[in-house]
């Protein structure tokens, strides 16, 4: 069990956690945020092996994770 | 669940005012994980410069001083030979210590001044919107190289912790880079040696990071750090480049 | 009280140390080096720091920093050096940083000489870097002077969280003369709740002068402006001699401001009803001096080691209601006390004859 939570208002939605990814869960959503931008959510929770690797590379601090 | 990854203490709320996909959130990230990690958030003062590492002095949640343009480390060796106790940390980008600053990194290193400096190399000037820096590559083109940087007139590439490692004052000095998440976890190792060293009182400590700046390169995040390290990592020799003895034995 | 003999230079390093001068960052210079040489030997002595910098901008810098902690600092350099401090003067005042700076002035421009000038009043007085700031100037006319305004430099700095500049020139720096080491009062208590010290058990604190956005720019000007309003109408300082019954006055300070004393008194031994205004702070200048005398003054010579400087505030402070001439020498040169007189005989008695 693990999850990713995208902190909507930090995310600038760069797409280097989509790269990162190794579940490829990450894509980015159809809501903006106050700043305009469409940020990132997960698709598939499920999948989620709580790698951290797409908070690793979120260059805003945007991603938290829980396992 | 548990939480296994979020925001350090030792950044604010504030979000980052970079542009989308700039590593220089990733290396705040982790100086801010180092500062947490080794419980000195409220005994550390950070100097921030001029250019977009300056909006430092907003992100993290340890005072700050915000200095003029290349000027951080002196600033610092100020702070810091009035407070020997408390932690000083700089964090400059290449176009702040590489050029106007340039004289002060190199005799904060003869002196062995017991400061940590975070140099952040994109290899160019980000805050002005993309003049060429010391840094900047041979043959890149920039706002003021349109027609890439052209050695013949305009020289090489300056590697600065090179330079700053042959100083004796200097005991820890390493180069690294924030391009994928295995050189980030190696990024934050070296960064938090470079705070140890001053803990311990040992010298000057010295970190470079090779950054991304996606906006003035003109490519997207991701192929920036697809081309940081197939343009920039051979140029710029990477690693610890130097850790005395008494680092090692830290 | 005990007294000693110390040359000008050193003067400024004993009463910085009697001051609580905690640390001093500097590089040499001719002719001021002999206060980074004085405070090399016994600034350790009382726990103090002397560093010597890279640069001149190394050094202005190492204050800025040290002084965000709230500690007592200083710096000394020459006017070549004092021009390479200006960007970190201009990011002092603006952050509000107390420290001292003394400029023992060369002649110049450029390389220039050694010999005593007074130059540097245009650069003192308006503030030297870029950006609409002053700091406090204070211009001593002998040895005793150069202990007692150090210190009230130190108290001027803290009292009013800006660099305090200490406008001396070689002459006085270099002349060994004996002073009395006063005993020092109390500083002024001041507030320290704006100092970097670590965000410890408190709220983060940043001292930085970048302003976002152009509303916070005018408003940061607006605190500027008002706090060098308070300074121009509280801490003008002059000395006046002779001035009672006078209908001329000289205005000079520093060394020239000592030598026209004897002009005065020659002029007086002549029955010329002589006077001198010797203008202690130069910033802010002391217009208050002058409103007593604006209309039974019949004319004024300023005498200045430059081409004319001072001259203008001179001729503000008097609404140009009577003739201000100046009798000046330059380039490291100075002026005996007849030579001035011979001026003003010249100038403002040969028609009345």
């Amino acid at each position: 069990m693990a999850k990713v939570n995208v902190l909507s208002e930090y995310c600038k939605s760069c797409g280097l956690c989509i790269a990162a990814c190794p579940k490829k869960i990450l894509a980015v959503g159809d809501k903006s945020n106050k700043k305009g931008y469409f940020t990132i959510i997960c698709e598939d929770q499920e999948k989620c092996i709580g790698c951290a690797l797409c908070a690793t590379v979120c260059p805003d601090v945007a991603i938290e994770v829980y396992k | 669940m548990e939480k296994i990854f979020g925001r350090s203490k030792g950044l604010t709320d504030v979000p980052f005012s970079f542009c989308p996909g700039c590593t220089h959130g990733t290396i705040m990230r982790l100086i801010a994980e180092v500062l947490e990690e080794l419980e000195i958030i409220d005994n550390t003062i950070g100097v921030s410069p001029v250019g977009c590492a300056g909006f430092s002095q907003d992100f993290f949640s340890c005072d700050f001083v915000g200095a003029a343009h290349g000027r951080a480390q002196a600033v610092g060796i100020g702070i810091k030979r009035a407070l020997p106790d408390r932690m000083i940390f700089t964090y400059q980008g290449d176009g702040d210590i590489a050029a106007i600053g340039t004289q002060h990194a190199i005799h904060a290193a003869a002196r062995g001044e017991k400061i940590t400096s975070i140099m952040v190399n994109n290899a160019i000037f980000g805050m002005t919107g993309g003049q060429m820096a010391p840094t900047t590559l041979e043959g890149m083109k920039t706002t003021t190289s349109p027609y890439g940087r052209d050695i013949e007139t305009t020289g090489f590439p300056i590697d600065l912790p090179r330079l700053v490692a042959n100083l004796p004052g200097a005991v820890y000095v390493a180069a690294v880079s924030v391009d994928s998440p295995k050189n980030i976890n190696q990024a934050k190792k070296a960064i938090k040696k470079a705070f140890q060293v001053q803990m311990a009182g040992l010298g000057f400590a010295f970190v470079s990071v090779l950054s991304t700046c996606p906006t003035n390169w003109g490519i997207s995040p991701v192929d920036s750090l697809q081309w940081l390290r197939e343009n920039m990592m051979p140029v710029y020799q990477m690693g610890e480049l130097k850790v005395t003895e008494e680092v090692k034995s830290l | 009280m005990e007294k000693i003999l110390l040359k000008g230079n050193e003067i400024i390093g004993e009463a910085a140390i009697r001051s609580g001068c905690k640390l001093f960052f500097g590089y040499p210079i001719t002719p001021s080096t002999e206060v980074v040489e004085y405070l090399s030997k016994h600034l350790p002595k009382s726990g103090g720091t002397v560093l010597q910098a890279e640069d001149e901008i190394g050094a202005i810098n190492m204050c800025y920093g040290a002084a965000c902690t709230g500690a007592r600092v200083m710096t000394a350099s020459s006017s070549p050096g004092v021009s390479l401090k200006q960007e970190g003067i201009s990011y002092s005042a603006a952050v509000g940083l107390p420290m001292v700076i003394v400029n023992v002035n060369r002649c110049g421009p450029g390389l220039g000489g050694l010999g005593p000038a007074q130059s540097d009043y245009f650069q003192s007085t308006r503030g030297g870097g870029h950006g609409d700031y002053r700091t406090i100037v204070l211009a001593p006319s002998k040895a005793q002077e150069l202990y007692d305004y150090t210190m009230l430099a130190f108290d001027l700095a803290d009292k009013h969280r800006n660099p305090v500049l200490l406008l001396t020139d070689g002459f006085l720096g270099q002349t060994m003369e004996p002073i009395v080491l006063k005993e020092r009062p109390e500083p002024p208590v001041t507030d320290r709740s704006w100092v970097v010290d670590g965000a410890k058990g408190r709220e983060k604190r940043i001292l930085a002068s970048y302003s976002l956005t152009n509303e916070i720019g005018e408003v940061n000007n607006l605190g500027w402006e008002a706090k060098y309003k308070h300074i121009q109408e509280t801490e003008q300082r002059w000395e006046e001699f002779h001035t009672e019954d006078a209908e001329y006055l000289i205005v000079s300070y520093g060394t020239t401001g000592r030598i026209a004393k004897s002009t005065v008194l020659n002029a007086r031994k002549k029955g010329i009803k002589l006077g001198l205004i010797r203008p202690i702070t130069l910033w802010p200048f002391p217009d208050q001096a002058f409103a007593p005398f604006k209309d039974k003054i019949k004319g004024i010579v300023t005498v200045e080691l430059n081409t004319g400087q001072m001259i203008e505030d001179v001729k503000l402070a008097v609404e140009c209601k009577m003739p201000v001439h100046l009798f000046r020498r330059q380039g490291g040169m100075l002026p005996t006390e007849n030579e001035i007189l011979e001026y003003f005989e010249n100038t403002f008695l040969s028609e009345e004859v």
